[in-house]
């Protein structure tokens, strides 16, 4: 009998419920779907609107900043003759004497509809001096004559060199890997190579690497100070724990700005805690500490910012732990310090995971207050992306740095999940 | 098992030590130790002695009043009281989480009350059994070993031997979320006895069970008990499972030990009002002693009818007193000459299969239950109807009021 049902069972999923029918003849599975259809459009429309915000505010541009990163029209829309005719060029001579020509004959139309600057910038960015090759050539591209390759030449002798061609044959795509490549410290030498830059020029490895050693610094601090304030705020009755919870949450209720700039005024060279310690005779007045606009100052500031974000996951965590945990490993021989290690802890760690990956994860692309606090020596990736967007318009190697800051963080966070497992994490 | 241990402790004890730690006891400190308490008998102070014990934690109210308490080695104790009645902090103050207020505790003799929790020796069993969550149940009952740095070879026998005396012999590798709560309460049960503690203590273990497994928990728990011979502290504040594991029980109310028996005297011979209502199902009677002579006395109740009881709790004549009576001591129809028979009004007939829960009203109680058992003569009761009942002198027993 079993033998027998099982035959059928093999090429269709369930024959049980496709034969099951309601009262009314309709089969089961339609009736079922159709009473669960209302619930899902209502479950769906509740989130509709979020959905939509996010898609638009988030998920959007987030694809349109990656899409930038490699984005690259100016070239082939500036020049479009020229990338035609070095398309079948070998690039090992310099190119003949059409590539020349329609060089003359599109930088005269871009001149004509002022579409110059922009061609001047971004060729700028592979090759220093590239602007003003590129201006002079265009502002008397409709006088020269043929034949055009003496006379460009004759314009400014680096016409007449490889690298300027190299550069226009890689770049003369619409899209380009060259802002990921100066994100990572690298150019192309002058045979088209891939080497690092010289080492005066190094600039975004070393500070990924400090952002990174930066976020890790505020995990550990916010850590080490917020999990005995957790402790405290989870072991003691619930007034007095509610009260100091309002202190931990203070930061929360005060403007990012204020607590900023009290910092400065409490760490700088003739700031409170300089003046008190001079004051107090422990450090001469010669001595006074650089505790702000550096890297110093930064970690500082932005472990009071991010403390409520570690201490709260822990607190939810450890209100949670019963205190018959404690006792049982007591009980059964543990003294207080390996109750703790080897019971307390552990059972804590949903909660230390948890703020860890908040805060590091907030503290990686933290703008505002290594901006303020940070010094030199403070700054992180993000004050360098806001630069490129703000101040060199260089939005093309903004939005790489940010897609390398973004896969990292989601590297870390599969790495993290690979480890502590991320269902393992308890938010409250 | 009291008798048992009496008779031939050493044996008991190196039975301990051969079961759980598989080879003979090498030192016989222990066994020297026990001799001289028995060669010294009834003088020598208890295995554990609770000495003029008091506790309070606010300052204005004792939870425990002047507690005084002997629990004899390998004894089953069971401190058993309603909820806030102090047994809970009597055990807390032995496991040492609490300190008492006033007095001493004494372990082997010795004071404990500076002796810190870990170094007391004493295992215990939680009332949600407290297993660490993040270890496998291998690791939980190895817990208590590896904290006092037993080699790794008789760190993993032991915990095979103690698992498999909780009949667990395949679950060591689970995490305690894997298992039903059955299972992780004889997990913590061997968590506790693992490391032969030489007092385990068990705080309502069983009150997170249904019925069923709760009933043959007490049974497992009673035959380790009887297996192992350690000595058990327990707390519950359910009578049936005290009365079924217990060799003495101590009935708290109020801070205080209201009696401390064995099961059956408690419920055979309550000293008090307290415990005979608590302990069992219990008709309570109402009147004042109109005369004492020798092993009886006359209770005139008051409703006027007089009742000839056993004094048990009552200074004199003119005395006002609670009678207590075990609904199944009263009998329907009862023979000539019984001490005592009154007229009773059938109020309500309640069927439980193995006996009809009779409600009457007699001598101005309306209350009053009889236990009459389901046998073919008595099915012939209706509610309205009135009956004779009665029962002895000796049933009847005259308590505080």
């Amino acid at each position: 009998m079993a033998q027998a049902a099982l035959a059928p069972a093999a090429s269709s999923p369930d024959p049980m419920a496709r034969d099951m029918v309601t009262a009314d003849g309709v089969p089961l599975k339609t009736s079922l779907k159709r009473a669960e259809r209302r619930r899902k459009i209502t479950a769906f429309l509740l989130v509709a609107p979020l959905l939509a915000f996010i898609l638009i505010t988030f998920i959007i541009p987030i694809g349109q900043m990656m899409w930038r990163s490699v984005d690259n029209p100016v070239i082939v829309a500036v020049l479009p003759q020229t990338m035609e005719t070095l398309s079948d060029w070998n690039g090992e001579d310099l190119p003949g004497e059409e590539t020349y020509a329609a060089l003359v004959a599109d930088l005269a139309t871009a001149q004509e509809n002022r579409s110059v600057g922009q061609l001047a910038i971004r060729l700028n960015y592979e090759l220093s001096g590239a602007r003003s090759l590129v201006a002079g050539l265009a502002r008397g591209a409709d006088e020269l004559e043929a034949p055009f390759r003496e006379a460009v030449i004759d314009d400014n002798r680096r016409w007449g060199e490889m690298q300027i061609w190299t550069i226009l044959k890689r770049e003369g795509r619409p899209y380009t890997t060259a802002h990921y490549v100066s994100a990572i410290d690298m150019q192309y030498n002058a045979e088209g190579e891939l080497v690092r830059q010289p080492s005066t020029q190094r600039v975004y490895v070393q500070l990924f690497l400090r952002t990174l050693a930066l976020s890790v610094a505020i995990t550990c601090t916010t850590l080490l100070l917020g999990y005995p304030i957790a402790f405290l705020l989870a072991s003691l009755p619930m007034r007095t724990s509610n009260l100091l919870m309002i202190f931990v949450l203070l930061p929360f209720w005060t403007s990012l700005l204020v607590r900023t700039t009290a910092w400065i005024v409490l760490l700088q060279q003739q700031g409170v805690i300089n003046e008190l310690l001079v004051w107090s005779g422990i450090i001469s007045n010669s001595g006074r500490l650089p505790m702000i606009h550096n890297a110093v100052g930064t970690i500082i500031a932005m472990t009071h910012v991010l403390l409520p974000f570690m201490v709260l996951p822990l607190y939810s965590v450890m209100k949670g732990i019963s205190p018959s945990y404690m006792r049982a490993a007591r009980s059964l021989g543990a003294n207080n310090w390996t109750a703790f290690w080897k019971v307390y802890v552990p059972l804590t760690v949903p909660g230390i995971g948890a703020g860890a990956i908040l805060v590091f994860i907030i503290s990686i692309g933290y703008y505002i207050t290594p901006a303020l606090v940070g010094g030199q020596s403070g700054q992180m990736i993000s004050n360098l992306i806001a630069f490129h967007m703000q101040n060199s318009l260089n939005w093309g190697l903004a939005a790489a740095l940010g897609t390398i800051l973004l896969t990292g963080v989601l590297i870390l966070y599969w790495v993290y999940n690979r480890i502590v497992g991320i269902d393992n994490v308890k938010l409250g | 098992m009291l008798a048992t241990v009496a008779i031939c402790p050493d044996m008991v004890i190196l039975g301990l030590k051969q079961r759980l730690s598989g080879h003979e006891a090498k030192d016989n400190r222990g066994t020297v130790e026990f001799m001289v308490s028995v060669s010294n008998g009834a003088d020598e102070p208890g295995f554990v002695r609770f000495q003029n014990v008091q506790k309070s934690y606010d300052g204005e109210v004792l939870v425990v009043k002047n507690l005084n308490l002997d629990i004899a080695q390998g004894e089953f104790l069971t401190m058993l009281g309603p909820s806030g009645s102090g047994k809970t902090t009597c055990l807390m103050m032995l496991a040492g989480f609490e300190s008492a207020t006033h007095g001493e505790i004494r372990l082997k003799g010795e004071r404990i009350d500076n002796v810190p929790p870990h170094k007391r020796d004493i295992g215990m069993v939680f009332q949600n059994y407290a297993l660490f969550p993040h270890m496998t149940v291998a690791e939980n009952l190895a817990f208590p070993l590896k904290v006092r740095s037993k080699p790794k070879a008789e760190i993993t026998a032991r915990v095979k031997r103690a698992l498999d005396m909780v009949k667990l012999g395949q679950l060591g590798n689970r995490m305690p979320a894997q298992l039903s709560g059955g299972q992780q309460q004889r997990v913590a049960v061997a968590r506790a006895l693992v490391f032969e503690p030489t007092l385990v203590l068990m705080d309502e273990p069983l009150g997170a069970l249904d019925k069923n497994l709760r009933e043959q928990m007490q049974y497992e728990i009673k035959h380790i008990h009887d297996d192992l011979g350690v000595t058990v502290v327990y707390v519950t504040h359910d009578q049936s499972e005290a009365l079924t594991m217990s060799n003495r029980i101590a009935v708290f109310e109020d801070g205080v030990i209201q009696q401390l028996a064995a099961p059956a005297d408690l419920y055979e011979r309550p000293d008090n009002a307290f415990v005979a209502s608590f302990i069992g199902e219990n008709n309570k009677l109402a009147g004042k002693v109109e005369a004492m002579n020798g092993k009886s006395c006359a209770v005139r109740l008051t409703d006027g009818s007089l009742v000839q009881a056993l004094p048990v709790n009552v200074a004199g004549t003119g005395e006002k007193t609670t009678l207590s009576l075990r609904p199944e001591r009263v009998r329907i129809a009862p023979p000539e000459g019984l001490a005592n028979s009154f007229d009773a009004r059938v109020e309500e007939l309640i069927y439980l299969g193995d006996h009809i829960r009779t409600r009457v009203s007699v001598c101005g109680n309306p209350d009053f239950i009889i236990k009459v058992p389901n046998a073919a003569r008595n099915d012939q009761l209706a509610a309205g109807e009135t009956v004779r009942v009665g029962w002895a002198a000796e049933d009847c027993r005259a308590l505080d009021a």
